[in-house]
This record gives structure tokens, sequence and C-alpha cells, in this order.
């Protein structure tokens, strides 16, 4: 996960920044108006009429703001962060391997994905989703277990390697959906 | 450059004198200005008492031009000469626009080829559409400054003083080229542009402080020419994007033509001239306002050949031409609450923006598709410029407590050019501004100085399909073996929307000299040849304006660092202290000089003096928000 390492945070994760404990599961509430306030701080309309130096220092500033932000507010790069701080890539090129079991719902998944897709049939891909995102929420769960209770660095990217493949099914799907729907 | 307003240099202006500041609606088919005043916002009157200002210009034989309602009346006696919707052109290649309809004598100043890779050679840019008038050749950009002259000399003699800035709204959906076009021509008329807005935002904050009731709100704004649609959430003074959609070629003007095309259906009459095609357009245009409140529309007309229209034009058959229209709308409306994660459930309320939205079936289909009534107690012509007025009061310095915080997103991908003429997706649409992203090129020729990048901007794979932005030139790349250089190149988008690119070379931490070559825009060159012609091209005068400017930008930076000190200083050592003193120094006294260059090198120096004070100014207010203090604002 490339931080820019520029502005508050050089040296800092994106955790320091918003004043939170590094874990998976985060209080969004606290993250959403920590996030607020340094964008009031930060942000470049507070600097329309100030040097160029502050100026600059905002567009970092903010910048790096939204980047932590989203990082953290989503799960699957909440996950991959986490392991990123301790050292582990979720996503490297050596980790390729997958369990069996999930492979083959990858498949089924994508099966049933084109067959709606050959049917124009969006309210089959609207379900479809809804029964990946529960999956999605099982994961999680399992991470809170993994990452910030036990300490389980393999189960732990097990799970998140998962939740980054079941975020991009998601992805596609709505994506789907939407051209179905032109 | 930022032409601030201060009479001399060397006097201080009072720090919490008022500034004036003015939010602009540069909208397809009427433009507006607005600002505060004793903490009211409210549209400026011209001295007629209009609250409007057509964005009709014309183009007149003795050389002026008429802007609004003059120009508005005689468009249909002098169509090739005037100008309606230029908005619609602004950042649009000929090949884009629907000419069917317009009666104007487009100029394409393309070199012909519509090559859009930048692998095959050459690359031409394409170029942003003119129109040849009897003044010349004329692209969006120079018409829409005429605009914003005219609304500038209204709020200046309304103000009664010279405007600090403006914030200048454009359509959310807006791409890149579209927003550069928009703030050259601002540039063009004398202004100062505090902020690009978009308009939904601006009818949210309008709204929002008004209603003053936090939750998820949808913005559905039916312009002339453009269609917004914007998902926001509102919660304690901060205004928050969700996601943005919308096309930036359906408006009421499309409305307008399908009367049009019914008409010349209905009566047979021969192939139109210009000067008809304009009379008949108008008529549609106003049959369709009739038809808001009137169940019948009477269209007659005289054609220039003695042709005689005279037509019924009923509300259900107008309903049932433009039913497709209606539901064009719905599409993005869609996009929008899916990419914000969202259902019809979750949204609280929804405004209506634009004049358009004045159409009955409008407001039913909206109705119907969010399952609630939509809000429309504010005007929908004026409350875009309600808005802009609003944040331009803040961003201008007024409020001393700033509470109210915009932010907006990015509306569609920024994408790269790869091998095989495909996009590679870098910023993903309705990321939240400003956004940065870096992306790691290297070299495959040894020895190579320079190298190309090709943006764009869309949401498809190919090339083809999305909209070619600029091609940024990256020079002065150190001499090294293919493959070994690594070249970092960050794409940022401010918070107007717009993209710059920077680039080092990471081994040698050498940074490239970048050249911006817009495929749609006007270049550094030609606005600096229009801003030149427009003042006289004395020499002597150019060289007295170079020293007034450099002199106006040293005492702003000058009071601004002053100011720091006295708030600050507690966050510096010593010698940091001194070092910025005399880089201060320096700078007064040269500005009493004559020597521009001089003067900027100073300007230059101080500020990067002060690059580590900014740092540590920007780190202690982020504590204190944190910590829940209230931040103080920075009296500048």
């Amino acid at each position: 996960m490339s931080a820019l390492n520029t502005g508050i945070a050089d040296n800092h994760t994106y955790f320091e920044l918003f004043g939170l404990t590094p874990q998976f599961n985060l209080d969004l509430a606290k993250l959403e108006s920590n996030y607020r306030s340094i964008q009031s701080a930060s942000h470049p309309d507070r600097f329309v009429t100030a040097s160029p130096a502050e100026k600059l220092r905002s567009m970092q500033t903010a910048t790096l703001a939204n980047e932590a932000y989203q990082a953290l507010k989503n799960p699957a790069s909440r996950a991959q962060y986490l392991l990123a701080l301790q050292g582990v890539d979720a996503i490297a090129e050596t980790n390729t391997a997958m369990p069996a079991d999930f492979l083959m719902q990858q498949m089924e998944w994508r099966e049933a994905i084109d067959d709606a897709r050959q049917a124009k049939n969006i309210d089959a891909l609207d379900s479809l989703l809804a029964e990946i995102q529960q999956e999605s929420r099982a994961l999680q769960a399992r991470l809170v277990d993994s990452i910030d209770d036990k300490k389980n660095l393999a189960l732990a990217t097990d799970a998140t390697r998962k939740l980054i493949f079941i975020d991009k099914v998601c992805a596609d799907i709505k994506q789907l959906i939407a051209r179905l729907e032109e | 450059m930022a032409l601030l307003q201060i009479s001399e240099p060397g006097q201080s202006a009072a720090p919490h004198q008022h500034k004036l500041a003015v939010g602009i609606d540069l909208g397809t088919t009427n433009s507006l200005v607005a600002t505060v005043r004793s903490g009211m916002s409210s549209v400026l009157i011209d001295d007629d008492g209009h609250a409007l200002l057509p964005s009709v210009v014309r183009y007149l034989a003795d050389g002026n031009v008429d802007v609004g309602y003059e120009a508005q009346a005689a468009q249909s006696i002098d169509p090739a000469n005037t100008i309606v919707s230029a908005k619609r052109f602004m950042g649009r290649s000929l090949a884009e626009i629907d000419v069917s309809t317009q009666p104007y004598h487009f100029v394409e100043n393309a070199s012909g080829t519509e090559k859009q890779s930048a692998s095959e050679k050459p690359f031409e840019t394409k170029k942003m559409v003119r129109i040849q008038t009897r003044a010349g050749v004329k692209s969006a950009v120079e018409i829409s400054a005429e605009i914003l002259k005219s609304l500038k000399t209204r709020a200046e003699k309304s103000l009664g003083g010279e405007l600090v800035g403006a914030v200048i709204t454009v359509p959310a959906y807006f791409d890149d080229a579209q927003r550069q076009a928009t703030k050259d021509a601002a540039r063009l008329a004398g202004l100062n542009v505090l902020r690009l807005l978009n308009e939904p935002t601006a009818a949210a904050v309008a709204y929002g402080l008004d209603n003053n009731v936090a939750g998820t709100y949808v913005i559905y704004d039916l312009g002339g020419g453009t269609f917004d649609v914007s998902i926001l959430k509102l919660s304690k003074g901060v205004f928050e994007v969700l996601s943005t959609n919308g096309d930036s070629a359906l408006g009421g003007d499309d409305f307008d033509r399908r009367i049009f095309c019914w008409l010349l259906e209905q009566s047979h009459c021969k192939p139109l001239n210009a000067n008809d095609t304009r009379l008949l357009l108008t008529k549609a245009r106003e049959a369709k306002e009739w038809l808001t409140d009137h169940a019948n529309a009477q269209i007659t007309s005289v054609l220039s050949t003695g042709e005689v229209i005279d037509l019924t034009l009923s509300a259900k058959k107008f309903n049932e031409l433009t039913q497709t229209l209606v539901a064009k709308t719905l599409n993005p409306t869609k996009k929008a609450l899916r990419d914000a994660d969202l259902s019809i459930d979750d949204i609280k309320g929804v405004v209506m923006v634009g004049g358009a939205t004045r159409m009955p079936q409008i407001r039913l289909a909206v109705a119907d598709f969010f399952k609630q009534t939509p809000l429309t107690n504010l005007d929908p012509d004026k409350v875009v410029a309600l808005g802009a007025a609003i944040q331009a009061n803040t961003l201008a310095g007024n409020k001393s407590d700033a509470d109210l915080l915009l932010l907006d997103v990015i509306p569609l991908s920024l994408g790269l050019e790869t091998m095989g003429g495909l996009v590679e997706k870098v910023i993903p649409r309705n990321s939240t501004l400003p956004i940065a992203r870096a992306q790691e090129f290297t070299t495959f020729k040894d020895g190579q100085t320079a190298m190309s990048i090709h943006v764009l901007q869309g949401e498809r794979e190919l090339v083809s399909d999305c909209r070619s932005l600029a091609k940024f030139e990256l020079r002065g790349i150190p001499p090294l073996v293919a493959g070994s250089a690594r070249i970092r190149v960050t794409f940022t988008v401010d918070a107007d929307g717009l993209l710059s690119v920077s680039a080092r070379e990471m081994t040698t931490n050498i940074e490239a000299n970048i050249v911006v070559k817009p495929s749609y825009g006007l270049s550094e060159e030609q606005i600096l040849t229009m801003l030149q012609s427009s003042f006289g091209a004395a020499e002597t005068d150019k060289q007295a304006r170079a020293l007034a400017e450099a002199k106006v930008e040293a005492t702003s930076l000058i009071l601004a660092i002053e100011a720091a000190l006295q708030q600050d200083s507690a966050l510096l050592t010593q010698s940091e202290i001194e070092s910025i003193l005399a880089a201060l120094a320096d700078l007064k006294t040269l500005s009493n000089g004559q020597d521009s260059q001089a003067i900027h090198q100073a300007t230059e120096a101080l500020n990067v003096a002060t690059e580590a004070f900014a740092a540590k100014r920007m780190d202690a207010s982020v504590s204190r928000a944190l910590s829940g203090k209230s931040v103080e604002s920075l009296d500048l």
C-alpha cells in the first residue's frame, strides 16, 4: 500500500493520523469524526488566500487524509493495511494458493453472474450481490478474530485475500448491473 | 496569477474589512451573480431590475458586444453572430456537437487527423471547436468570458468596489477540459477564481443552510444543457458528496428541440434557413414554458419564406415527445445511488435545481422514482448562485468561524493510456478531493530523456471510448540505461477538480519538466495572447503591469507571513524565526524597487523559507482539531 509519505503523517501510520488503535474492529464513527476534524483544519478551502507554502501543506495533508480515510474505511483495504504494517503482503505473487472450496465457490458465483448477464436478469444479480455481501460480513467477523484477538497472521492473510477477492466480485456485479440498466 | 485588489503596495489592507466576493452561476441558458451582505445571500440585479442574464452574446458590426436580453432579442435576425448556449461547446470538439439545429459557422482548429492514441504518430491535439463570427473566430471560452465580464461589471457597480474573487459554478459532471475552459474564461474576464464549485453542491449549500436538517439528500439538477445528479450527506456544517453522475449533454434545450422537430413534421415546411431555425427554436422554448402551467400551447409564427406555422401543442403530446428524455435522467440517478451504496429509503430529501425542473412531468417522474415529494421551496433558477455566494463569502475570509466544509468528488475516473489502446484507471470516480496517486514508469531506450503520458477521463476500457484530456510531456529525465530509470509520476486533482502532474526520477531525485498539451483546451500562449490583446500591446504597459503584479503578490505574501508569525512564532526556534525575518526584510526592500524579476525571486525565497513553518502550523492545527478544541482561524 503506497502511502505518499508526505504531510503530517511522515513516518506515521494511517491509524496514528486518526488517533485510532491499529485493529480491524474499528470504531467507524470515530474514524469519520476524526477524518472530518482533520479536513476542517487542512482542506484547501481554508487556505484560498494563504501563502503558497501553506497551500502546499494543505494539499498534502488533505490528500493524505483522504487516502488514509478510504484505506481504513473499506474492510478489505483496512485488513490489507494492517497486515502490511506487520510486514505481510496479502496479495504478493508468492501467495497465490487459494483453498479448493473457496475456488469452487468463486466458480459457482462466476457462472451465476454469466447466466444472469446472458438472461439480462438484474434481480438475480441483486440477490447474488446480497449473498456475496453476507459472505463478506462473515469473513470480516473472522478477521476480527484472527487479526485482533488471536493475532494469527496466517489465518488473517487467508481471510484478507478472500475478502479482497470478494470485494472485486461485488464491484464487477455492480458494474454489470449498471450496464444492464442502460 | 491571482490579481488581488490592493490599491498601493506597502499599504496594509485592514484585516477585518469585508472582502467583496461573489458567486457566479454561469448557466447554459441564464447566468447570475450573487453575494452575501449582512449575512444574507442575494442575487444582484441589473439596472432594469433583472436577476437573470441570458447567456447570449452578440458580436456587432461596430466591434461592440451585446450580452444578455439585448443579444437575445436579436438572435432570430442575426443568428450567425448571436451565440446561445455556448456552455455546450466548452471543452468540446466539433465531432461531439449536434450541429443539426445550430445556425453557427463552426470552425475546427484541428490539423485534421482524429487519432486518439499517443502511440500512433503524430498525435494531433484536437482543439476546442470555434465559431466564425463577424468579429473573428471565437471559442466558447471567449464567448463565456463576455458573459462573465458583464456579471463582474454588474457586481462591482452594485457593491461599489473591486472584487477579491468569485466562486464560479460548473456542472458536477463537467470533465477536466470543460472545467479548465471555465477557469480560462474567468481569467480572460479578469476574475480571480476562488473555487470552481459543482452546481449541485452549491444548491445543497443554499438548501442546507436554509433548512438546516442533517441527512442524505439527492440534488437533481436539470439545466438548459446539462444534467447532474449528486448525493450529499449533510451533517454539522459538513457537506460531503457521496457520489455524482449525470449527462453533460442533456438539458432543457433538448426538450425544445423535440418540439422544434415536431413543428417541422406537422407543418411540412421547406428546409429552414438559420434565421427561421432560431425563430422556431425560440417559439418551441416559449411553448415548453407555457405548458408548465397550461394544458395547451398555441404556436404561431411567420417564417421568412412567408409560410405560416399555426399549431397547438398539448401538454399530453409534449410529454409523449419528451418521455425518453425524462427517462434518460433516471439512469444516472440509479448509478449515483449504486455508487453510494444507497437505496431510495436512505434519502431524506430530493432537491430540484435548474429551470427545467419546473416541468410538471419532471417533478412527477422524480417524485415517483424516490417515492417522496421533491423540495422546491427555493427558486430553482437562483439557488445555485446563492449557494456559490455563500461559499465565496467563506473562502474570501469574511467568516471568522469557518463552519462550512465542502467535500466534493471527481465525477469521472482518470486513467492512462497503456499498450494496445487500453486505459488503466489511476483515480477512480467519486474519489473525494483533493486526491493524489503516484505511478512508476521506466524508460525503454538507453539515454531516453523524455516521455509522453496520455491522460484520459471516463469509465470505459478502451482509449477510443474515453475522453482524451491532455498529453503530458516529461522532459529532462536524466539519461540512464533503458529500464533502470524509476520515474515517479504523481497525478493530483485539486478541489476544483483539475488535474496537475509532476514527475521525479527516483534514483537521481531529479524533477522532470512537464509540458502540458491539452486536447481540447487553449494553450497558455493562446490565453496570454488574448489577455494582452485586451489590455493593449504597448511594451511599457506590459512591463508596468508585470511590476504591479509582482508587487501585489509580494505584499500579500508579506502580510500572510507576518500574521502567521504573530500567531505561531512559538512553534519556531530563534534561528528559524531569524531566517524568515531576513527573507521578509529582503522582499520588503525589493518590492519598493522597480525590478519585477528580483521581486519574484525574493518572493520565491520567502516561500521556501517558510515551508517548514507551514508544516508545523498545519501539524498544530490538526492536533488541535483532533483533540476537540476549536480550530482557530488563520488570521490572514
